[in-house]
């Protein structure tokens, strides 16, 4: 085979992906770090001047932004802990002998397949109006109230909703983690008299370190790019406070118009999440290599 | 033995049926009437009335978001599947500079967020509209462009791992044969790739049928909207009256239901294959 042919093959099988691939990432990529450097409005005809790296330093002063970082790392850091606990848990229930598992695993991971946005409104509905007929019933009122109303309580409703969307995801990684431990493995713990406690601790978790460095790093890149169910349940209230990244981002630029300035926060948003996921292939790697 | 045994079958069935407990609620209040409906939220509908139903599905307009949803989605997986299968194999194949950092560049742009690139992009798709007249905006055909271009990422890296690990010989064994690459790829390569397509096909669907946030950039004409868009507009639009929302939500998630129904194996298998690479 002739190398031009070869070539002309190439390019056939890639040139339409790199094109696309091109103009829709690539292109849009290098010129919005180009965009954060100006102050514009977004309208065509109005001029871009350009301010140097003062969106970048009016970004840390930014009272609004630094309270929806904190939000953020608030909520990713509390949806870490419930979505992984919980999901963990359902996954060594049902990859237990329970001739039921398999129906309630099919049913937990569910609620993943619905998108968020979608969510977000079941819930508003179940907080807003379910909740107050259980704290009547129940006689909880002081637990079962809206939480969308309050500015505090608003984020354990995102939190709430963000782990009954992704338990039943990571449940499937870890169920995944906990087949390929050798069955002979827990067989020998059991006849030498290990309770369920001890095989636990001292079998499943270590072996299952791979699986839970994998679920607590996919939980952080989710939770930290979360938009839909916080547009759809609280829509970043009331007064702005479960505003997250994603979507002061999103307000920042279409809803106030500061196209240049959002931009820079959005160059930020992306250099935050490069760091989250290429300390996860790290680690993922340096396991690999010593397993 | 056996009796903590049972105990504990029927326990797991609760947590499972508890765990499920929103989409009962959503259920059962998509037919009651208003003072039904305020007096227990929890209790069944005293009658299956499906006017709400009906209600629901004119004011989202229904059918034509669910029809652009499927269109959009099916049209876009078809394209993905494709395109990055030949870009895949085409790179796992050629051991050069340029198909390595071609691969590579494809992975590092999986690291950006869509909040980093949707303002550039939406000016981008405004200018090459204004300039060369091809509407990428508030068109179908647009959408699935970008739809094209947002996931091709993720599926080349999912094929470029599978394809690796299928020997060489076959293709060699054909190319000696006289097979074009054209051949040798779409008689010979692509029917091995079938259970990683099955994998992309999966993430893919679910991905693009559950987006909000880039239909609702790209299309502002009403006819237009997709499941996502019609939702978001029909609980704006209107004051809440929760029976005529449910039932809404409830129709949103019938596709997905029936989808997950006949596909579930797939689905679980390829959510675990997506997440672990």
């Amino acid at each position: 085979m002739s190398k031009t042919k070869n070539r002309f093959w190439f390019a056939l099988f890639t040139f339409p992906t790199i094109f696309i691939f091109t103009i829709v990432v690539i292109i849009p990529f290098i010129s919005g770090i180009y965009y954060a450097f100006f102050d514009w409005d977004g309208i065509a005809a109005n001029a871009k001047e350009f301010v140097g790296f003062d969106n970048f330093l009016k970004l840390m002063e930014d009272e609004r932004f630094r309270h929806s970082a904190w939000v953020t790392i608030k909520f990713t850091f509390l949806a870490l802990i419930s979505v992984n606990v919980l999901g963990l848990t359902f996954a060594l229930i049902v990859t237990s002998t329970l001739r039921t598992a398999k129906s309630a695993r099919t049913m937990v991971f569910m609620p993943n397949l619905i998108g968020g946005l979608i969510l977000g409104y079941i819930w508003s509905f179940i907080f807003s109006d379910a909740f107050s007929i259980i704290g009547k019933v129940t006689g909880f009122e002081s637990v079962f109230y809206n939480w969308l109303m309050s500015p505090d309580y608003a984020l354990y409703a995102i939190v709430l909703v963000f782990t009954w969307q992704m338990a039943g995801y990571m449940m499937i990684v870890y169920i995944a983690g906990i087949e390929n431990i050798p069955y002979e493995l827990m067989e020998a713990a059991k006849i030498d008299g290990a309770n369920y406690w001890q095989r636990l601790r001292k079998i499943v978790l270590p072996l299952l370190m791979p699986s839970i460095t994998i679920c607590l790093f996919l939980t952080l890149s989710f939770a930290f790019k979360i938009y839909d169910v916080n547009l759809s349940l609280t829509g970043g209230g009331p007064i702005n406070s479960t505003e997250m990244f994603a979507l002061n981002i999103y307000n920042e630029i279409f809803g106030y118009s500061n196209y240049g300035y959002g931009q820079a926060k959005a160059i930020v948003f992306f250099l935050i999440v490069a760091v989250i996921s290429l300390t996860q292939v790290y680690f993922t790697k340096k396991r690999e290599v010593e397993m | 033995m056996k009796k903590s045994k049972v105990i504990k079958e029927i326990l797991l069935l609760i947590v499972a049926i508890f765990y499920l407990s929103p989409i009962y609620i959503m259920l059962v209040n998509s037919f009651k009437n208003r003072q039904e409906l305020y007096e227990n939220v929890l209790a069944l509908p005293k009658d299956f009335s499906f006017q709400y139903y009906i209600a629901a599905i004119e004011k989202m307009n229904f059918l034509n978001a669910f029809g652009n949803s499927l269109f959009i989605t099916v049209v876009s997986v078809i394209f993905i599947v494709i395109l990055s299968s030949m870009t895949a194999w085409m790179l796992a194949r050629t051991n050069n500079r340029i198909s390595k950092i071609i691969f590579m560049t494809f992975i590092a742009t999986m690291l950006i967020p869509f909040q980093t690139i949707m303002m550039p992009l939406m000016q981008e798709m405004n200018w090459i509209m204004k300039t060369t007249g091809i509407p990428m905006l508030n068109t179908r055909g647009g959408l699935i462009f970008m739809n094209i271009g947002f996931n091709t990422s993720m599926a080349v890296f999912l094929y470029h791992g599978f394809i690796k690990s299928i020997p060489l010989s076959l293709e060699e064994a054909a190319m000696i044969d006289g097979a074009s690459k054209f051949g040798i790829f779409w008689r010979i390569i692509f029917p091995m790739l079938k259970p990683i397509t099955v994998t992309v096909m999966i993430l893919n669907v679910i991905s693009i049928w559950n987006d909000y946030l880039l239909p609702s950039l790209v299309l502002t004409q009403k006819e237009l909207r997709t499941i996502p868009l019609s939702t978001f507009y029909f609980f704006g639009e209107f004051t809440i009256q929760w029976n005529q929302a449910m039932a809404g939500l409830v129709l949103t998630i019938i596709p997905v239901v029936v989808f997950y129904v006949f596909a579930q194996k797939y689905i679980i298998k390829g959510i675990a294959e997506g997440a672990v690479k």
